[in-house]
């Protein structure tokens, strides 16, 4: 078991004709999982790759190939036209991968998001994997391997580091998921912990955070309430400068708001093993869960 | 992206804000015209750079304040000859400050009255938020930390925008309420909202706001920032970049799409992920090392983007020690490979250097560095490799 995607899970790929799409869909694919449809507006009706009819909308890919899950490369000036479309379609989980989208594109995207049943992962974010299963996104397939740790994480390539060194030191994973590094995000970590831990499968949770916002605070609040599995974090930018953007639009240190800091003593305060440096993120679960 | 206080007056101008009247000058030979277009009769002397604290920050030179209000034309030009070239240190510059390369006469006008106003993005709401307190011109921080009550947050719908009732409770919230006073007031928090919304603004900061003592309100300083990742939609604003208030090394990076960000250590660090980035420079400082950079490379990087980044690293001076540090999910760790070979028979490579490489075609990447015969110390993870770098810098010091 896991959570979100697995057996069931039918993809539609959007703008995934794109060399970058392309690259990625076909990966995920080999990987077993069951993408059904791309939708590519002006190449309805061809072919992706002789695997995957094109459509025009999502609305047809829902139609046509009962797509319920959707995975977005379109560029960052039509990613959020991209989003609403498939809320609009009925499309329960959209794994947004694009990096860019305008904050005031992704304020609509949100507000039409509560208004729906549509639950949106990203964007800026790597994508989810099942392993072993289904694998949506960029992430390398090859780091992972089945098990009961749960990982969400702000950053890509921290999530590869955390998955990695589980892999190697022999646990598995439930579900590994990238919410993204954008100031607005789909899916938060607290939305991420929550179901990891009314999920019977995952008994352990990583959570890797980063400086900007509030919600590793949020999340910490909820795991001291409600979460009795073993969760370890890391949070990165104990060094970054105030003031700065550090690559990611959401990683940024507003006046006294944000800062790493604040992170690491409010998840401590909540009883979380917080790992103190990146390399030590496994190893810091591995202490309260076995 | 960040813009002038007198760049954003001209922007709130064509959006109904009050502001007084000002001509901003970037040469002496432009200050008596200037000058003379300023009718009132005490003269506001403005130093423009993107940085808070003008008023209390202290010139190198020693001379103080960045903004001044004189009461002659001479005194006006003075002041602002002794601005002009000159390097401005606030609370928010750091030691090094900015240099002051346009100054920003204005008119004068009474204060009645001062107050804040702010819309932002609310993170936790996804919502625009119009930030209001009574207690204008002063650090807004401070307000919010000693005495919250008095800061009055209105959350704003993206599907209706600003409506009658949000203004209405902040005009009461300020004691604005009166029906000319509030009629100003619902106007200027128009105009507000509908540039924060069409013009893609991440803040838009009036601090402060003012009564005069004739009733007008009027916003005696702007702050704006805009959103990155906004301005292919908006032209104009992209072209109110001041390239002079950057580090050249963080524009030349962005040229080759990397994400540089200028730090004041000795380590520097090239990394492929904005989060393990961060990372990166964490561990330097967890082993006793100060980090020089923050470096993205991205999921992408070309062998040529690699390079790039080798010499923009390389630029700054106070880097004795190098650590690359690479989890090559997408990217090749063979790509990596060649951008560093590469780099070092284009660049000297002249201080330690360190890397560490997991991932995506290891093994060949590994081989190439090892057969490449430069002098690089290889690390099996981040811990070794942060480790590593801090005594080889230490060593060589």
């Amino acid at each position: 078991m896991s959570i979100l995607v697995g057996k069931n899970t039918r993809v539609v790929g959007q703008g995934i004709t794109g060399n970058f799409g392309r690259l990625h869909a076909l990966k995920n694919i080999e990987y077993g999982t069951n993408y059904v449809a791309a939708v590519t507006p002006g190449k309805g009706g061809q072919q992706f790759e002789d695997k995957l009819p094109i459509f025009n909308s999502v609305h047809d890919a829902v139609k046509n190939e009962g797509a319920n899950t959707s995975v977005i490369f379109v560029p960052p000036p039509f990613a959020a036209d991209g989003i609403l479309e498939a809320i609009d379609a009925g499309i329960e989980l959209i794994i947004c991968i694009t990096e860019g989208i305008p904050v005031r594109d992704m304020a609509v995207v949100k507000d039409a998001l509560k208004k729906s049943n549509t639950r949106l992962i990203g964007p800026n974010c790597p994508g989810i994997m099942t392993p072993g299963e289904c694998n949506i996104g960029i992430m390398p397939s090859y780091i992972a391997k089945p098990g009961k740790v749960g990982v969400v994480s702000r950053s890509g390539t921290l999530t590869y580091e955390a998955v990695y060194q589980l892999t190697v030191r022999g646990h598995g994973q439930s579900t590994c998921i990238g919410i993204g590094g954008d100031p607005i995000n789909g899916t938060s970590h607290t939305d991420a912990v929550r179901m990891f831990n009314e999920d019977p499968e995952t008994e352990a949770i990583i959570m890797i955070g980063e400086i900007g916002g509030t919600a590793e605070e949020e999340a910490a609040e909820y795991i001291k309430n409600n979460v009795k599995k073993p969760v370890a974090a890391f949070i990165a930018g104990t060094t970054a400068p105030p003031g700065r953007r550090m690559g990611h639009a959401g990683a940024i240190v507003s006046g006294s708001s944000g800062a790493a800091s604040s992170k690491i003593a409010a998840l401590e305060a909540a009883g979380i093993a917080v790992a103190p440096t990146p390399s030590d993120i496994a190893d810091t679960l591995l202490k309260i869960y076995s | 992206m960040n813009i002038h206080e007198f760049q954003a007056k001209q922007l709130f101008a064509d959006y109904g804000i009050p502001t007084v009247k000002g001509v901003a000058a970037r040469s002496t030979d432009a200050f008596d015209d200037a000058i003379a277009s300023i009718q009132s009769e005490l003269i506001v002397v403005k130093s423009q750079i993107h940085a808070g604290g003008r008023g209390k920050g202290t010139f190198k030179d020693g001379y103080k304040g960045g903004v001044k209000v004189c009461k002659t034309k001479e005194e006006a030009k003075e002041a602002a000859t002794r601005m002009l070239g000159n390097t401005l240190v606030t609370h928010q510059t750091g030691p090094e400050g900015r240099e002051v390369k346009t100054v920003y006469f204005n008119e004068a006008c009474s204060i009645k009255k001062e107050y804040y106003l702010a819309i932002t993005l609310d993170r936790a709401t996804s919502k625009a938020v119009i930030i209001a307190s009574t207690e204008g011109g002063v650090d807004i921080e401070t307000v919010a930390e000693e005495t919250p009550e008095k800061i009055i947050k209105i959350f704003i719908d993206p599907a209706t925008g600003i409506m009658p009732f949000h203004k209405r409770t902040i005009g009461f919230g300020l004691g604005l309420s009166d029906k000319e006073s509030f009629k100003q007031l619902s106007k200027l928090l128009d105009g507000l909202y509908r540039f924060y919304w069409e013009k893609d603004a991440s803040m838009v900061e009036i601090n402060p706001l003012i009564t005069t003592d004739e009733g007008a309100l009027i916003a005696l300083d702007a702050k704006v920032g805009f959103d990155s990742n906004a301005l292919f939609r908006n032209p104009d604003i992209l072209a109110l970049r001041d390239l002079d208030e950057e580090d050249p090394k963080e524009i030349e990076a962005g040229k080759h799409g990397l994400s540089y960000i200028a730090l004041d250590g000795n380590i520097a660090c090239l990394v492929n992920g904005a989060g393990l980035a961060m990372a990166t420079m964490d561990i330097i400082k967890h082993f006793g090392g100060s980090p020089a950079n923050f470096l993205d490379v991205g999921g992408g990087a070309s062998e040529a983007a690699v390079t790039e980044a080798f010499k923009i690293i390389l630029s700054d001076p106070n880097v004795e020690g190098i650590l690359v540090n690479i989890f090559g999910g997408i990217m090749s760790c063979k790509v990596i490979a060649n951008g560093i070979v590469g780099a070092a028979k284009n660049v000297d490579i002249n201080v330690p250097l360190v890397v560490r490489l997991e991932g995506n075609e290891v093994e060949e990447g590994k081989e190439i560095l090892k057969n490449s015969n430069l002098p690089i110390t290889p690390a099996d993870d981040l811990s070794d490799a942060a480790k590593k770098v801090v005594e080889e810098v230490a060593n060589k010091a």
